[in-house]
């Protein structure tokens, strides 16, 4: 298994760097121009929650196998206030997407698998995993 | 679902290739329907831009570099059209799921609330109650009593939809278990009274108004808990005028007596009640007056009662564009000898 890489999100074109990371990976492990987007428009949503909500946190990135594939596991770690209500955030058209589709939802749909932990005043981790197909 | 793409992407392609050449319409029309085909399966923006590179670099595999970059550059812009799709999707469902939980309370409303209109011998009766939304707010019910007499109760929650309809079925509930016997229509306004005082949030407010007929000797005792008046048509004169009461609306204060009056009916006269929602109905911006609630009616007076309630309510459904502001209910009682 391939080393883990994290990118520290402080300010907002840490954004950048985090999909860049994130894309490279994606694109060396034979993800689709599809995908990469996809994966790349998922960083973005947990980095910018990152750098609005927390005052900082970081993105790690790491290529992970079962038995059938590969895929990419991105996890999201801030010492921010965390999430009081996580079912409330998980909705559609809560507002802080402002009905763009984006947000945490958004975040589950772009990938395969989505998990988050938040405990309130601590942080929150949210684990997010893209499979190779 | 990767075959339909790998499918949609041989058809498009296909398409495409044949609408380079000839630039004719059928290609287009043919692309109008894969296109309704891909929004029935959920492909989404970024794959139907996929579709198109990938067409592209098969039909042309030495496109300019910068042109295929630019097209990934397209694909890019169409992931959060995207994400924005799908959560309309959902949204959308959810929408739906939510009205046919709406009907069900509605029609299990209907089924609570639900009066028969009773046969009284002498007297025509008429009555509709149709909701603005899916739950209705008005109510009217008839109670025929042992001695032959008819309770008739109209009523109306200031205010709409599903809490107004709730709180109908708590006044339909403490009506069922008074007494017949005892009750005037003045002790059963004071009795429901109470019950609203006690069990409904004071920003919630019913009118009602309560007549009880006598056809022994064709009078209507009736009481009003600040209801819209109804009127009264007397026909040896051919006049309308509105019947007269004072009262509190239900719920204000806890120890309210209301007033009890007295009408005597004759031979054709009629006895026509209502909620807001008719005398308020709006032509334009315009409220109508109540004036003209009564020539509608004045004008299909020679039909059996029903049917003039169903008359004047098609006029007036009409006259808002078939889209109710508030519930409409409307009854006409005729004494026919």
């Amino acid at each position: 298994m391939k080393p883990q890489s994290c990118v520290n999100i402080n300010k907002e074109w840490d954004i950048v760097g985090a999909r860049q990371v994130g894309r490279d990976m994606a694109k060396k492990l034979g993800f689709g121009t599809v995908d990469q987007a996809r994966i790349a428009t998922a960083i973005s949503e947990l980095a910018r929650n990152i750098y609005l909500y927390a005052d900082s946190g970081q993105i790690c990135f790491e290529v992970i196998e079962n038995m059938q594939q590969q895929g990419i596991c991105m996890t999201a770690i801030d010492t921010g206030p965390g999430i009081e209500d996580i079912s409330q955030v998980m909705q559609d058209g809560y507002t802080t997407s402002g009905g763009l589709g984006a947000g945490l939802p958004g975040v589950k749909r772009l990938m395969d698998e989505f998990d988050l932990k938040s405990e309130e005043g601590k942080g929150t981790k949210i684990k997010a995993v893209k499979w190779l197909r | 679902m990767a075959n339909l793409i790998n499918l949609d992407a041989a058809t498009y392609k296909d398409l495409m290739q044949h609408y380079i050449k000839t630039q004719d319409e059928k290609s287009l029309y043919q692309i109008e329907q894969v296109s309704k085909n891909f929004i029935k399966n959920n492909i989404l923006p970024e794959e139907i831009v996929n579709l198109h590179i990938q067409a592209l670099s098969e039909l042309y595999p030495n496109l300019l570099e910068d042109f295929q970059h630019s097209m990934d550059f397209l694909l890019e812009a169409m992931i959060s059209y995207g994400l924005a799709h799908q959560e309309y999707q959902k949204l959308r469902e959810e929408q739906y799921a939510l009205k046919s939980e709406i009907s069900v309370a509605a029609s299990m409303q209907d089924t609570l609330l639900g009066t028969t209109k009773p046969e009284i011998e002498g007297l025509d009766i008429g009555v509709l109650s149709v909701p603005a939304n899916q739950m209705n707010g008005d109510y009217h019910h008839f109670v025929k009593g042992k001695d032959g007499t008819l309770g008739i109760a109209i009523a109306d929650v200031i205010g709409k939809g599903i809490p107004a309809a709730l709180c109908m079925s708590m006044i339909k509930y403490s009506m069922d278990s008074y007494p017949e016997e005892s009750m005037s229509p003045r002790n059963i306004l004071k009795n429901l009274n109470r019950v609203v005082e006690k069990n409904v949030d004071p920003s919630m407010f019913i009118t009602m108004f309560y007549a009880q007929y006598i056809p022994s000797e064709s009078k209507l005792h009736y009481s009003s808990a600040g209801h819209e008046p109804g009127f009264y048509y007397n026909a040896e004169n051919n006049t309308f005028e509105e019947i007269k009461s004072r009262g509190l609306v239900l719920g204000v204060s806890p120890n309210t007596e209301y007033n009890q009056y007295e009408l005597k009916i004759n031979k054709d006269d009629m006895v026509i009640l209502l909620t807001d929602g008719v005398t308020e109905c709006r032509d334009g911006d315009r409220f109508i007056e109540s004036e003209e609630v009564l020539d509608v009616i004045k004008k299909y007076a020679d039909l059996p009662a029903q049917e003039m309630v169903n008359q004047v309510y098609k006029h007036f459904e009409r006259l808002q564009n078939f889209q109710l502001r508030d519930d409409f209910t409307l009854m006409i009682l005729r004494k026919r000898v």
